[in-house]
């Protein structure tokens, strides 16, 4: 099966970005013959490529797979892991398992809430910035944890973690 | 592939082994601590002393200490390093050969290793679990062999069924029972499934396991394929363990490679593929049905039961379902026996369970212990109690579907059935300590909070109880409640567990009443102060 020219927003970015994201999505849908069962797979390569799930990209796969656009933002919207708006240049994740709840997250939270002014599950206005928070990362052994910028951090000290994030966004500024 | 074969790659790694091992923790709790910075200074430095040859530096998998970490462990001596840092590398190397060291070293009779029986855990911290071949040098593949030329599927679940082995996701199922059921269910392809969805905040067994010995899954899931009849298993990982999930990745690959997995495993008749699907972070999708509607792509909902996974799962065909760990036992019991399996354990909770030993405790890590140990065990001996020595309030086992149970009551084994007596469940192996300092309503409401969050919304107590609970204990919690809110509490929890379409539903109450139950002063002391600023 070979794609099929569509007129999508996506394509047009994809074409003036003169990116290969568009080829690298249709060959996973293709590895799962357009299968429906094959969706969150999909969407999970969609987001990877794209950084987030866009309109035009959900109403793309629907297209593809053959799913109801209401199927396929019904799943999307269902998974925590799917985003449907653009992340911020940074990002920091705090993660509110139990362990790491007990060892104080909830008040490291309050804590960079209050330096970025970004509420948890928000992006600054800016762009710069986006304050996440996880269920649980797994790493309850070196509770509290953080992620910043892809980067795990254990034993995660209040003060160290507002240096960083305040030294990574007033440095680019 | 052959036996001999196999035996073959198994004497080949032997011999070909180093007599100095330096073994580093690359389990993602000591990959955070930088202890892959450490294993590039430990080459860097063996190579500037032209040893590198002599020496093997092995990533392994999880070492059990976590909260120690970065784990360093050297061989022959079986020394333990603690809170490695990148310039202790020029010690260590010195370490390897009796000379002077001033790194931490963990006491290795401290009970944290003493008190453990790894069977779930043995090879981690042992092997690379990215090579299939140090697997296979620990006698990895060979139970599989085995099965398939010497047994039939009717007495691998025979086997299962003697070990006395239950469900290690929290339920405690009987495993046997389970798999005879997939296997005299009618269908015309049948599926084993894994589930990898450690949604449980504050547990990570599963997570290490798969990091650390990804093959001892794989391979178990092979036997119960053999045994119930599938030709198709499927993972359903957590997408937030991405090393777990590479590690599978490259483990199901050089499986296949062998012809460990895939078409004519052994060269028999025997089929099976395995494949990974990746979560996107739904707790509820641990939840069976809900698990299923995920696999096929579907919103993570659950459905009533019966039809029970077992007659009707995947796509209308039989499907096991088993957790992490309950794969990962199936391999030594078939190895050792099921009589040596049953002879582990209490009368009706055999063998071991692993822990996640977090919270306010001075040793955080992953632990296995025989079932039946007291919970006055876990946390005072192999926990070592907290860490700034403020007395231990409670322990929370089973995450958001558990409850609390006060020190007071630490001298309950740990069993499923003494567990769900104190207000409790086993669960899949979260147990989280908390000190004096920890509100308890404020656990509950975190609880409840995740709950809340985390409700499907397909059916109406769990969707808009837990919401009402979280409203009510938020309101107790600002001072603002009253003596009727306790009521209403209990009156709503009753209802939720009662009517709830899932488990998700049914347990979600149980932090709230266990806390209610055994640290009911706390929630009154709220009221009490309302009254107090209202007269």
């Amino acid at each position: 099966m070979t794609t099929p020219a569509t007129n999508t927003d996506v394509d047009r970015s994809a074409r003036v970005a003169g990116d290969n994201r568009r080829k690298i999505l249709e060959a996973t849908m293709k590895r799962f013959q357009y299968q429906g069962d094959a969706l969150i797979e999909v969407l999970h390569k969609a987001q990877e490529l794209y950084g987030f799930l866009s309109p035009e990209l959900l109403s793309e796969v629907a297209q593809r797979l053959r799913l109801p656009p209401s199927r396929v933002y019904g799943v999307a919207t269902f998974y925590h892991f799917f985003s449907l708006a653009p992340q911020g240049e940074h990002t920091c994740t705090i993660c509110l398992g139990t362990a790491c709840y007990v060892r104080g997250a909830s008040l490291l939270l309050h804590e960079l809430e209050a330096l970025s002014g970004v509420k948890a599950g928000h992006t600054s206005a800016d762009g710069r910035f986006s304050l996440l928070t996880a269920r649980c990362l797994g790493a309850c052994g070196i509770a509290p944890a953080a992620v910043l910028d892809g980067e795990v951090i254990g034993h995660a000290d209040r003060s160290d973690l507002t240096a960083r994030i305040r030294a990574l966004l007033g440095h680019e500024e | 592939m052959e036996l001999h074969e196999l035996e073959a790659i198994a004497e080949r790694e032997q011999s070909q082994r180093a007599r100095l091992r330096i073994l580093c923790c690359a389990a993602a709790g000591c990959q955070a601590s930088g202890s892959l910075e450490i294993k590039r200074r430990l080459e860097t430095v063996l190579t500037a002393a032209g040893k590198l040859a002599e020496v093997d530096i092995m990533p392994v998998g999880c070492m059990g200490l976590c909260g120690h970490g970065p784990l360093v462990r050297i061989e022959p001596s079986g020394e333990l390093f603690e809170r490695v840092t990148p310039a202790d590398a020029e010690e260590l190397v010195a370490a390897l050969e009796g000379g002077p060291c001033n790194v931490p070293r963990c006491d290795r009779n401290h009970p944290f290793f003493t008190r453990q029986l790894p069977i779930v855990l043995r090879h981690c911290g042992q092997i690379n679990p990215e090579r299939i071949e140090d697997y296979i040098a620990v006698g990895g593949y060979r139970t599989l062999y085995h099965v398939i030329h010497e047994m039939t599927p009717a007495e691998v679940i025979n086997a299962i069924t003697r070990s006395g082995l239950r469900g290690r996701g929290g339920a405690g199922y009987p495993t046997g029972l389970k798999w005879a059921t997939v296997a005299k269910s009618p269908g015309e392809r049948k599926f084993v499934v894994c589930n990898a969805d450690e949604g449980d905040p504050g547990a990570f067994m599963d997570r290490s396991v798969l990091e650390s010995d990804p093959h001892l899954v794989l391979e178990g899931m092979a036997i119960a394929a053999y045994a119930v009849g599938a030709e198709q298993g499927f993972i359903y990982v957590r997408g937030e363990y991405p090393l777990a999930i590479e590690r599978l990745q490259k483990a199901i690959v050089q499986a296949r490679r062998l012809g460990l997995l895939g078409a004519q495993i052994f060269e028999s008749g025997f089929n099976f593929r395995i494949d990974i699907r990746v979560g996107a972070g739904a707790f509820v999708c641990g939840e069976e049905t809900a698990l299923i509607a995920s696999i096929e792509g579907r919103r993570g909902q659950p459905r009533p039961r019966p039809p029970y996974p077992a007659e009707s799962g995947l796509w209308g065909m039989p499907t096991l379902i088993n957790n992490v760990e309950t794969f990962a036992n199936v391999t030594a019991i078939i190895e050792n026996g099921p009589e040596w399996y049953a002879s582990i354990g209490t009368a009706k909770s055999k063998g071991t369970k692993v822990f996640a030993l977090t919270g306010k405790i001075r040793n955080t890590g992953l632990i296995e212990v025989p079932m039946g140990i007291s919970l006055r065990e876990i946390v005072e001996e192999i926990g070592g109690g907290t860490p700034d020595g403020i007395p231990v309030k409670a322990v929370q086992t089973g995450g958001p579907s558990g409850g609390c149970i006060p020190a007071s009551l630490f001298d309950t084994p740990v069993d499923y059935e003494s567990l769900a007596a104190v207000g409790s469940i086993m669960g899949s192996g979260g147990m989280v300590v908390m000190d004096e300092h920890t509100n308890m309503v404020d656990v509950a409401r975190f609880y409840i909070e995740f709950c809340k969050d985390e409700s499907c919304g397909k059916c109406i107590p769990c969707r808009v109880g837990t919401v009402q609970l979280f409203n009510l204990l938020t309101r107790l919690r600002n001072g603002q409640g009253s003596g009727n809110d306790l009521i209403e509490i209990e009156a709503l929890c009753e209802l939720m567990r009662e009517t709830s379409l899932c488990g998700l539903g049914q347990s979600a109450p149980n932090p709230v009443m266990s806390t209610l139950h055994y640290f009911r002063h706390e929630y009154e002391r709220l009221i009490g102060a309302e009254v107090e600023h209202g007269s």
